[in-house]
């Protein structure tokens, strides 16, 4: 089987969710990867080091500077008659091209992939994580997303990928960037960090989220993420939200302070190695699944926790 | 311009799902249904931007079984004009929703199609991009502020590293975001003048969509379960834990 990695870089670099989706591949079969961008050269010569990866399609033109789906996808479709199966990681900008790609080629998407079961079998989870579906295609060809917790990261050195510049395919004229406001984070980034230290809706405000989670996540040189109700509260941008919808993570640790463990939050980290919940209700759900629970008021915990570490 | 919003009836958000025993499937027998949350805020923003004067006409649809027509009432007591059930007791993927959406946007030509970003059943994240790739139309996925500009329109989204802003030509496709808006509830006045509102009901056959499913389910089975963990009594013993782990020294 042939298959094609769409990856996701930022021109120099290549993000970290694609070397899990390149691991999925290359259980399928053999693997090619194409990078779409402008001025991506640097990400095409750092993706075809990427161990297992065979050429490394370099699509170079401004109407992939933003990754917009409505250009990026014709070109991925016009690639896709070469191969048997398309992989994306599952980040916001895989999740925005790959369905719009799938129904192009007239085939069901696979999302979330958490395991290759078989050619054409996958597991996936569905009801948040509550039940795991295993899914057989009956498509001739696979669209799929992957789920970066799922798999192993491929390793960044030591392949001896060949980059081939394709031809582009143009701007759909349907859609523009504007512009964008990315967090600027010194810390390590969720969905890679090895600690996470997580704050809820007891975190009161911006300020005491700050002053109380931030100090924690330094001692631990951890992420820090947050539950909805924090992010809707304004404690903390958007794109520090764990769960269903959010971000997925499954690090080493995963500290949760004042979050009661809904089921859609449970959905984004309960795959974490080690749970530690920190709570003032000893009945809170997040101790189902915590493996070391403290149960008190956080804002002596915390602080006191910091001190001693 | 008219908006169309797809609205699906799922599983109640509160609700824990339950894997029936012989893996064929999630129980959904005496379980509270209601309306896909993310399609609540879908609602609600067309809803908006009628009052704004941006839209004329809101129209709710649905494929799934005649109980989804619950749904559809719900949106119209939230304001939506009216409603199309297309009835079906089969679980629809999101490309055959898709294409429904897509002969149902050939009948009515909305300027706007809003979709939720996720059903938090199949939990897909999929129906907004590919009915936007039929209709070769832009998309605004994850969409957390929406701003008509004339011929246009502005979508802010959600993404892994913040938000991000693009335009796009109208007609257009939008999915929604948490923090779009926060959803009216509907009053009981406009439950019951709801219930006037109109709600046609059609099949995939009147669209000539074939919705026999691409993916075949094999099992469904629960995750695995985290073996029960431990209270620590005080910060020192959880500090020594850390330590345990190598974290802390
Ligand atoms: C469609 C949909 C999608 C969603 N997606 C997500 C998602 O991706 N991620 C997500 O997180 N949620 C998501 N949610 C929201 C979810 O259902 C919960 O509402 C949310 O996770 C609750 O956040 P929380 O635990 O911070 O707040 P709460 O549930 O209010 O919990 C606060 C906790 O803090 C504890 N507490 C209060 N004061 C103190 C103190 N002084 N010291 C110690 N503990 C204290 C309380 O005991 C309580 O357990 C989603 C909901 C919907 C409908
Ligand atoms: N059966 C359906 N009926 C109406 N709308 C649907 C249906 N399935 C999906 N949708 C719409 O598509 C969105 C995304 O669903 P999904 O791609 O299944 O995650 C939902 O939030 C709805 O707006």
């Amino acid at each position: 089987m042939k298959t094609l990695v769409w990856v996701e870089h930022d021109n120099a670099s290549v993000k970290d969710a694609t070397l899990a989706a390149v691991t999925a591949a290359a259980k399928l079969g053999d693997v090619d990867l194409l990078v779409a961008g402008q001025g991506a050269q640097g990400a095409a010569d750092a993706a075809a080091q990427i161990v297992g990866v065979g050429k490394v399609l370099l699509a170079d033109d401004a109407a992939y500077g933003h990754a917009l789906a409505e250009n990026v996808a014709p070109l991925i479709v016009g690639l896709a008659e070469g191969y048997d199966a398309v992989l994306f990681p599952a980040t916001t900008t895989g999740k925005n091209v790959a369905p719009r790609v799938a129904a192009l080629l007239d085939v069901a998407q696979i999302s979330d992939i958490l395991s290759v079961e078989g050619p054409k079998t996958f597991t996936r989870p569905i009801y948040a994580g509550n039940a795991i579906a295993t899914v057989e295609s009956s498509d001739a060809k696979l669209v799929i997303t992957v789920r970066g917790t799922a798999f192993e990261k491929a390793a960044t050195s030591g392949g001896s990928g060949s980059v081939e510049a394709v031809s582009a395919t143009g701007d759909a004229g349907l859609s523009s960037f504007v512009g964008a406001e990315l967090a600027k984070n010194e810390r390590p980034e969720l969905t890679s960090a090895k600690i996470i230290v997580s704050g809820g809706r007891a975190l009161k405000d911006a300020d005491t989220f700050q002053k109380t989670i931030f100090p924690l996540a330094d001692k631990l040189h951890a992420a820090v993420g947050a539950s909805r109700a924090a992010v809707d509260a304004g404690f903390v941008p958007n794109d520090y939200q764990v769960g269903q919808t959010g971000k997925i993570v499954a690090p080493e640790i995963y500290i949760a302070v004042g979050i009661s463990g809904a089921i859609q939050h449970l959905a984004g980290m309960k795959d974490s190695k080690t749970i530690i919940a920190i709570n003032k209700d000893e009945d809170a759900p997040i101790f189902q699944v915590a493996d070391i629970g403290l149960v008190g008021d956080l804002f002596t915990l915390v602080p006191e926790l910091t001190s001693k570490l | 311009m008219k908006i169309l919003v797809p609205v699906k009836r799922v599983i109640d958000y509160n609700v824990k799902p339950r894997v029936k025993a012989d893996g064929t499937g999630v129980d959904l027998s005496n379980v509270k249904m209601s309306m896909n949350p993310f399609d609540e805020i879908a609602v609600e923003e067309a809803i908006r931007l009628k009052e704004k004067g941006a839209a004329e006409e809101i129209i709710a649809i649905s494929v799934g079984p005649a109980k989804a027509q619950e749904t559809l009432r719900t949106a119209l007591a939230m304001g939506a004009d009216r409603a199309i059930l297309v009835e079906t007791d089969a679980e629809v993927e999101p490309l055959a929703v898709a294409k429904i959406l897509k002969a149902v946007v050939a009948e009515e030509n909305p300027g706007l199609v809003i979709l939720g970003k996720q059903a938090i059943d199949d939990d897909s994240n999929q129906t907004g991009q590919m009915l936007a790739a039929l209709l070769g139309r832009p998309q605004g996925t994850f969409a957390s502020k929406v701003e008509i500009e004339g011929d246009s329109v502005s979508v802010t989204r959600e993404v892994d590293g913040g938000l991000e802003t693009v335009k796009l030509t109208l007609p257009a496709i939008v999915t929604t975001d948490l923090r779009l808006n926060e959803p009216r509830y509907a009053s009981l006045p406009n439950i019951m003048k709801a219930k006037k509102k109109p709600l046609d009901t059609k099949s995939a056959a009147d669209y000539g969509v074939d919705i026999a499913p691409r993916l075949k389910t094999l099992t469904v089975k629960e995750p695995p379960v985290r073996s029960a963990g431990i209270k620590v009594p005080d910060v020192d013993t959880l500090v020594n834990k850390l330590k345990d782990m190598g974290v802390a020294n």
